[in-house]
This record gives structure tokens, C-alpha cells and sequence, in this order.
């Protein structure tokens, strides 16, 4: 009897760890794949207070501040598009403290230093001609140490890809270079196996709007 | 065993049991500490998933399992964050909340009356980086030049240095990580400005205050030039450069751990060649010679610390022949020996408890052996009577020293206070050498020691205030002054601000003119300065106006056969106003700004016989710089307009009683049209190894007559114009950098 309660015990601890890893990865996996899909102000805020209510609370997990931060990141991208750098910067620096606390939990992860690519260059485009020697720099030494972390991480060639698409000739853009580091990106993307149901998956959306700019031009 | 699992059934339906019982709905408002709805604002339980952000009316809702006791918690971006404690029971509670707004970088309005911030700051909004400085097509390079394309400086061409707002160059101080700098420029040379000594390469902050600037300096009655020493660079490399005046060659060294740095550059320059092309008003039997060695090291000393050491050496010699105006026939000979060496060691340091410590020495040595003849058509020295005085030679040496230390302690938000000293010593030792070989030596010790106190008060981020003070002691003139400084900054709305300065300024009498056979006392001005300031993305725009009462200017005599500081009597005042704006935004590419200073001033100093506008001052004053990037070229062209109206000219002789005007009038208006490309065509190139960079300057590309303003005959019957030793100047030059060619990376990113 003594050891069924022991036993008892036991089961219910880990029942109970079990469930509240469970909460957590339900809680992710209902948020994770809204982050290639949602493209409006409210949307993206929601979905990043969302992840930092969840990264808060859970504390140890660096997945939910990573997707916070991609969160704003991503609006402050979308404010660029429409030619509102200035609002840039107020994103950049919650962008910030949220990936500084990403990576004090998990460091020399490919994922993260994708995103501290796309940070730096956030912070780039507000001001290019003063800030590039600074965060262009930063960024680019982000996305070199993302491909040597993993090379088979598919965000990898995406970025690379919209560097090429987006620069000049004269600088060593190059549409055709550009197409062929999507192509790569797509076939990383097919062969990619994610770690878990609520590891990175983002960016095929991307990669498909691009592909089909490229087709576009042919 | 039944019971068992009967038991565990139990137990895990407990666990899940909270799921199915009912949800509380927490709902509320948000608003700002003025009573406005706060959109955007994240709402959580905490160690909780539930939450929610607010709306665009500041109402938010969200449904939670959570029970009993908890914590929510606000949060937005430029608020403070707050906690409220509240009981989850029952079907809906509400929680309304009002958020303060946190006193930040980003939004806060900045003390900006009277100064121009050129640098690398987070902040988008800096007027000048220091890359526009080496593109600005009129400025060669030199960190002053590129300034005086700001409202408030003139242009002047026939002597060096930063004349502002109706102030003399002397009235302008230069500080290189926050200690004085003593011999700023190269060693005078008649009727010819000299450039800065310092490459603008080595500084990545620039604060050109022209006026009431803040208690932490001194002895500056109108302006002071801030520069800021660039940190650790980016990676190792190796530099030279070849160009119509010279090269030279340099290694930068940033040690593994990317916790160190070191470097030594050497540059040659010699204007022989380029002289020989572009003829010169001077007749050069030794074209200016320059040898430059500078070197540096800086070390991180902890996350936060960092140590820098920056020496400079320079040797050079120049001497030319200019037609005499005192005698005709003969030629008046210049020769100018010069050797220079600077050393600046500075740390800073974050302490515990937000405070702050920086702490700056800086020792110079400057040795000048001026040599001045009469020579016939064959270049053999002669002496003239009458016209003795005019074969002299002089040998200076200078030594100084210079200290500051500076505490700062941060208070909540923004707001802040700092004191500290700074103590500023010079021995200057002069040989006047007479025709006859007679020697009359002369020395000067002096010191000024102060200290300062400063408060930045930030009561919301709409207000701003900054008041200090600033006690100082002058050895030489043995006497004490208290000079108060305040400024307030008002922001208006987003990105416009207005602002107040006002400061008094003192500044001990020149040395040049001392010592004096009477008891000095300081010189002293008055700044009240109101400004209008709107950045809004790549943007910006200012207007100032300004006050400027000067009392206690020195007055000079003749004493020894030397101009000499023999009383406080001197007096002016100087007012105006001025237009600045910039736009990055409106053309792709190009960038453009357009600055406008007018100028009303009088002053009675010096020889002066009476208050008169000085032959420093024009009225109007005037830039449009203009800098286009096209990508296809891989090119920049940058062109620059300068004008000036005309400035006042004067004779003042001695009478034998007293002194008058012998001649006045009004020098013609200044045009100047200069143009740069930069050419840049490694840029982009995959996997290049060096990145070079071509340069072509052209000075006055019109080639216009440009006055200075005239020089006199000793009896002051002949009179010449002072111009430019040449009308158009070209220059043309290569630099390139082994290992450092980032370009591609850095503009791949910049996309």
C-alpha cells in the first residue's frame, strides 16, 4: 500500500509536470502558426503580448519572447513598407529587450540569430547612411553566424535571398542570384524538420511571394 | 487497487476540474495620465497566460480560469508598467487603470537651444553626422570647415578657426573627450587659414554649441566645439592613400577578443606639386611640409568601461616671399617651423548605483620658430631703414596640461545630475629676436581651475530643465567668477520642440596680450537664446534667435613695441537670428541642407577706437549644400554655395595719442562654389579585398574673385586685398583599405 502511494505519487507528479508542459505547447501551437499569416498593426501586437504573457509565465522557455520579438519586428517592417520608418524605433527597442532575454536562454541557436539579423537591420532602416556602419555590420555578422550554426536552416537563404532581391546591381544585388537562393530556401524549406510542433516553421509564405515576383519577371 | 485508480481518476480530474469550471471575464479601461484612452497596452494575469492588449478606445476584456487572488499587470511601450491586485470570482470583474508615462530617450524632449549635435546616437534625428563632414563638398575634409556650413558661423578665409555669432576665434573653445585642446589648428601663417590638426575620422560625435552651452566648460564666451573619440573599431585593417598633396599609410589593429584595440597611422604631405600647377599669390622657397604620426590604443576595461589613448606628432615647416607693400621692389619673407605633439588619455566608467565617472588628461607641447626678413628682387635679406622692426625672428614653446573629471548620477527617468572639476594649465615660453640679434624672452605661466555643477531635471517628457553652475579661478588675473547656466526645452507636439537658453560666460584676457602692467579682470558675455526645432523623419528644421551682451572685452595699447591687454573697458552686444533645415526625405538619394544667419553686431575692443561692427562680422551669411548618391556610378556628387556679404574693413593706427580710422570701407560680397565627387567602385564587389575610394575636390570651381579684406603698409598709404592664395583649387586622391570592405554587407542591409 505504502509503495501504491509512492507510486501514486509519482504518477501524479509527473502528470502534473506533463500537463503543464502540455498547457504550454497547446497554448503555442494555437499562436505559432498565426505568425506567417497576420499582417495588420492590431494583429501583430496581439500575437506578440500574447507570446510575452506566455514567455513571462513559463520564464525558462526562450521560444515564446523569440516569437514576441519576431512579432515586432515584423510590424516595424511593415510601417517601413509604408514609409513610416520613424515609427521604427520604439519597436526595435521592445524588439530588443524581448530577444535579449531569448537568447540569455538559449545562445548559439540559428533561429535566434536570424532574428538578430532581421533586428539589426529594423534599426538600419531608419536611418541607413548614419547607422550602417554600426547595425549593418551587426546584421550581417548575425546572419553569417545563423548559416554556420545550421546550415540546413531554411530562414537562412530566405534573408539572404531578399538581401540580393532588394539591392542594387551595382552593389552586388543580383536578381538572378537572388532567385537561386530562393530556389535553395525552398528545397531547405521541404527538407526542413522542425525540433518540435512549436520550433520556427515561418517564412514559406514569404518565400512564395517572392518565387512568385520571380516567375513575374521570366 | 481499484480504489487506487479510482483514487487517480480523482486526482486528475482535480487537476483539469479548474478547466471546466466557469471563466471570469476581465474587462476594463486604460487611459494615460491626462485622462486619454491608451490603445496598444498589454494586460496580464501573472505567471499567467491570460491577457490581453487594450483597444484603440483603451477598452480591453479577455476571459481567464484563473482564481482567488492575483496580479495583473500594464504594460505599454513609453508607460510605466503598474500592478493591480484583484479577486477573480464571479462571472466579470472590472479593472480600470490610469498608465504615467515614462520619462524616455526616445520621446523626450531634448535641451537643444545653441547646439548643433553632429553624431551616431540612437536618436534619428542628429543634424550632422560625422560622415557628412567628409562629403561636404566646400569643408577638404576638415571637421571647422564642414561646421561653418551651420547658421552661426561666418566664413572666413583669411585666418583659422570658428568666429560665431560676432565673436573672435578665441572666443571658441575645442574639447576632445571633454578636455581642452590648446593648438586646435596649425600654426598661423599671415592671410592664410590653416586647417584642424585632427583627422574628423577619429571622432564619432560632434556638439557645435553657439551658445549657452553647459556649466561642464569654460572660458569660452561664444561657442564651444565638443568631439567625442571614436570607441574600438570594427576590424583590423590596413589603409593608405596617394594624392596630389601627399600619402599615407596606416595599420588599425582590434585584437582578438574584440576587447582591444590599436593603431598607428603616418602621413606625408607636401605641397610642392600641387603648387607648382595651381599658381600661388606666395612665392614658396619651401612649400608646406607636414609629417604627421598619430597613434592610439583603447581597451574595454570592464562591460560598461573604456580607456582611450589617442597621441598625435606633427613636424612642419613652410616659407614663402609676398611682394612688400612697405617698400616696392623688396619682398617680405615668412618661414614658419612648427612642432606639435598631443596626447589624450581618457576612461569612463559606469559605477554601481547609476552613477557615472569620466575622467580626461591631455598634455600638449607646441613649438613655433617664426622667421620674418626683408629681401631684394634676389632674395637676399636686406635691412631697411625705418623698416627695421620688420627683420625679427620668434621662438615659442608652449606647454599645457588639462584635466577634467566629471561624476554623474542618474536620478529617476531621465533626470540626472553631475558635478566635477577640470583644471587647465599652460607655460608658454617666448624668444623675440630682434634685427640686431638682440633677445627679449618672455614667459607666462597661468592656470584656471573650476568646478561645475549641473542638474537635468525631466518632469515629464514634455518638459525638460537644465541649470548649473560653474565657479572658476584664473592664476593670472588672480581672480574668481560664478557663471550660471540654464536651459529649458518644451516639446510641442510629436518631433517639434521649443527651447531657452540662457548662460553667462566668462573668459580670462588672451594670452597673446599678456602680461599686462595693470590687474585684469575676466571678459564676459551674456548668452539669451530662444529657438523652434522640428525633426520629423529625415527631416529637419530650426529657427534661432539670439542676444549676445558683451562687457568687460579687453582693450589693448602699445606696450614694448607690442600690442598689450591694458584694461576691461571693452564692451558689445550682438543679436540675430537663424534658419536651418535639412531634408534626406523628400528626393531618393539625395540629400540636401540650406542655412541662413543674420548678423547685427558692435563692439569696442582691442584697438578699436570706438564700438564698430567688426571686419569679422558680415551681416548675411548663408550655405546650400548638396550631396547626391547615384547608384548606377556608384558614385556621390556633392556640391556646396557659400556666401557672405561684405564685412567691414578697417585701418586703425596710432596717432601717437590716441587711435583712428586711417581707412574703412566694405569688402565686396563672398561666392563660393565647391564640388566633390567620390567615386567608390569596389562597392559591391563580391569577396573584394580592399576598398577604395577616389576623391575629387574642386575648390571655387568658377574661379571668382573672393576678398578677404585688406592688408595695409606700415605708413598706411599702400593697401592690398587679402585673397585666397588661389582661386580654384583641385584635389585629387585614392584611398584604399585592405580588410575592412564591408560595403557589400552594409548595403545589403541597409535594404
Amino acid at each position: 500500500m505504502k509503495k501504491m502511494f509512492l507510486l501514486l505519487a509519482v504518477v501524479s507528479i509527473s502528470l502534473h509536470g506533463f500537463s503543464q508542459n502540455e498547457k504550454y505547447v497547446k497554448a503555442m501551437e494555437q499562436l505559432v502558426p498565426a505568425v506567417d499569416t497576420t499582417h495588420s498593426v492590431q494583429g501583430l501586437l496581439d500575437l506578440s503580448a500574447a507570446f510575452e504573457r506566455i514567455a513571462n509565465a513559463e520564464k525558462t522557455q526562450w521560444l515564446p519572447f523569440y516569437y514576441a520579438a519576431l512579432c515586432q519586428v515584423n510590424l516595424g517592417n511593415m510601417y517601413y513598407v509604408q514609409g513610416q520608418a520613424d515609427k521604427m524605433d520604439p519597436l526595435m527597442d521592445k524588439a530588443e529587450s524581448l530577444l535579449n532575454k531569448a537568447t540569455a536562454l538559449e545562445n548559439n541557436n540559428s533561429e535566434i540569430y536570424c532574428l538578430t539579423k532581421m533586428y539589426n537591420s529594423g534599426r538600419m532602416m531608419v536611418d541607413p547612411m548614419s547607422r550602417y556602419m554600426s547595425y549593418g555590420i551587426a546584421a550581417a555578422d548575425a546572419l553569417a553566424k545563423a548559416k554556420s550554426l545550421n546550415p540546413e536552416n531554411p530562414r537562412v537563404y530566405l534573408l539572404e535571398g531578399q538581401d540580393k532581391y532588394y539591392t542594387p546591381e551595382q552593389y552586388g544585388g543580383s536578381k538572378s542570384e537572388a532567385k537561386q537562393l530562393f530556389e535553395e530556401a525552398k528545397k531547405k524549406f521541404e527538407s526542413f524538420k522542425p525540433a518540435d510542433s512549436i520550433a520556427p516553421t515561418w517564412g514559406m509564405g514569404q518565400l512564395n511571394y517572392f518565387l512568385s515576383l520571380q516567375k513575374g519577371q521570366e | 487497487m481499484k480504489n487506487i485508480f479510482l483514487l487517480i481518476t480523482v486526482f486528475l480530474s482535480g487537476i483539469y476540474s479548474q478547466g471546466i469550471l466557469a471563466q471570469t471575464i476581465v474587462k476594463g479601461l486604460v487611459k494615460d495620465g491626462k485622462g486619454r484612452p491608451l490603445a496598444g497596452v498589454s494586460i496580464a494575469i501573472k505567471d499567467s497566460y491570460d491577457g490581453t492588449i487594450s483597444d484603440s478606445i483603451g477598452n480591453y476584456s479577455f476571459k481567464t480560469f484563473e482564481k482567488g487572488t492575483q496580479l495583473i499587470q500594464f504594460s505599454a511601450i513609453g508607460y510605466k508598467s503598474m500592478e493591480q491586485t484583484i479577486k477573480i470570482e464571479g462571472e466579470f470583474i472590472i479593472s480600470n487603470i490610469q498608465l504615467k508615462e515614462e520619462i524616455s530617450e526616445l520621446t523626450a524632449v531634448v535641451i537643444s537651444a545653441g547646439s548643433f549635435e553632429a553624431s551616431d546616437r540612437k536618436r534619428a534625428s542628429a543634424v550632422l553626422d560625422p560622415l557628412d563632414i567628409v562629403t561636404t563638398a566646400s569643408a577638404n575634409g576638415d571637421v571647422t570647415e564642414a561646421l561653418k556650413t551651420l547658421p552661426g558661423a561666418q566664413q572666413i578665409g583669411e585666418s583659422e578657426g570658428l568666429y560665431v555669432r560676432g565673436g573672435t576665434a578665441a572666443e571658441t573653445k575645442t574639447f576632445i573627450d571633454g578636455t581642452l585642446v590648446n593648438n586646435f589648428f596649425f600654426s598661423s601663417v599671415p592671410n592664410i587659414a590653416q586647417f584642424g590638426r585632427f583627422s574628423p575620422f577619429i571622432f564619432k560625435g560632434t556638439v557645435f554649441s553657439t551658445g549657452g552651452y553647459s556649466a561642464l566648460y569654460g572660458q569660452a564666451l561664444s561657442s564651444a566645439l565638443i568631439l567625442e573619440s571614436i570607441d574600438l573599431p570594427e576590424k583590423t585593417s590596413a589603409n593608405f592613400g596617394l594624392s596630389v598633396i601627399g600619402g599615407n599609410i596606416g595599420w588599425q589593429q582590434l585584437v582578438k577578443k574584440k576587447n582591444a584595440s590599436w593603431g598607428i597611422n603616418y602621413s606625408y604631405t607636401n605641397l610642392a606639386p600641387a603648387f607648382s600647377i595651381i599658381k600661388q599669390k606666395q612665392d614658396y622657397s619651401q612649400a608646406p611640409l607636414f609629417h604627421n604620426i598619430d597613434g592610439n590604443f583603447r581597451i574595454k576595461t570592464s562591460k560598461t568601461g573604456i580607456l582611450k589613448y589617442y597621441g598625435y606628432f606633427s613636424s612642419n615647416k613652410l616659407a614663402f616671399t609676398t611682394p612688400s607693400l612697405d617698400s616696392l621692389g623688396y619682398l617680405d619673407q615668412f618661414a614658419l617651423k612648427n612642432t606639435n605633439h598631443y596626447h589624450n588619455l581618457f576612461w569612463k566608467e559606469t559605477l554601481p548605483k547609476r552613477w557615472k565617472i569620466s575622467v580626461g588628461i591631455s598634455y600638449s607641447n607646441n613649438k613655433d620658430h617664426i622667421s620674418s626678413e626683408m629681401e631684394d628682387v634676389n632674395k637676399s635679406k636686406v635691412l631697411l631703414s625705418g623698416l627695421e622692426f620688420k627683420n625679427f625672428k620668434v621662438n615659442t614653446d608652449g606647454n599645457y596640461l588639462n584635466g577634467k573629471i566629471v561624476l554623474e548620477k542618474k536620478l529617476k527617468g531621465l533626470s540626472a545630475f553631475r558635478f566635477g572639476s577640470e583644471y587647465n594649465y599652460g607655460k608658454d615660453h617666448s624668444t623675440y629676436t630682434d634685427y640686431n640679434l638682440q633677445q627679449f624672452p618672455s614667459s607666462l605661466t597661468q592656470s584656471t581651475t573650476a568646478i561645475f555643477g549641473e542638474g537635468d531635471i525631466y518632469a515629464t517628457n514634455d518638459l525638460a530643465i537644465k541649470g548649473g553652475l560653474r565657479l572658476e579661478h584664473s592664476s593670472i588675473i588672480d581672480k574668481t567668477n560664478l557663471a550660471p547656466r540654464f536651459s529649458l526645452a518644451y516639446k510641442l507636439s510629436k518631433g517639434t520642440q521649443a527651447s531657452f537658453a540662457y548662460g553667462i560666460f566668462y573668459q580670462t584676457p588672451e594670452t597673446k596680450y599678456l602680461p599686462s602692467p595693470v590687474a585684469l579682470s575676466f571678459m564676459r558675455a551674456d548668452h539669451y537664446i530662444l529657438q523652434f526645432q522640428k525633426v520629423i523623419n529625415q527631416q529637419s528644421f530650426r529657427v534661432e534667435a539670439f542676444y549676445k551682451k558683451y562687457h568687460d572685452l579687453q582693450k589693448t595699447g602699445i606696450i614694448n613695441f607690442r600690442p598689450t591687454a591694458i584694461n576691461n573697458s571693452g564692451f558689445g552686444e550682438a543679436k540675430g537670428f537663424e534658419f536651418f533645415w535639412r531634408d534626406k526625405k523628400t528626393f531618393k538619394n539625395f540629400d540636401y541642407w540650406i542655412s541662413y544667419s543674420f548678423l547685427d553686431t558692435k563692439r569696442d575692443f582691442l584697438n578699436f577706437p570706438y564700438a564698430i561692427t567688426p571686419n569679422f562680422a558680415a551681416r548675411h551669411t548663408a550655405s546650400v549644400i548638396l550631396k547626391k548618391f547615384v547608384t548606377k556610378l556608384k558614385t556621390q556628387f556633392n556640391g556646396a554655395y557659400n556666401f557672405s556679404s561684405g564685412r567691414p574693413y578697417y585701418n586703425i593706427v596710432y596717432d601717437g595719442s590716441q587711435y583712428k580710422f586711417s581707412d574703412k570701407g566694405t569688402i565686396p560680397d563672398y561666392h563660393n562654389f565647391s564640388f566633390s565627387i567620390n567615386f567608390l567602385p569596389s562597392i559591391g564587389k563580391k569577396d573584394a579585398k580592399a576598398f577604395a575610394v577616389y576623391v575629387l575636390q574642386i575648390s571655387n570651381i568658377f574661379n571668382l574673385r573672393q576678398v578677404y579684406g585688406y592688408q595695409y603698409s606700415y605708413n598706411g598709404f599702400r593697401k592690398q586685398e587679402i585673397t585666397p592664395s588661389s582661386r580654384m583649387f583641385i584635389f585629387l586622391g585614392a584611398f584604399i583599405s585592405l580588410g575592412v570592405d564591408r560595403s557589400e554587407d552594409v548595403i545589403n542591409n541597409s535594404l
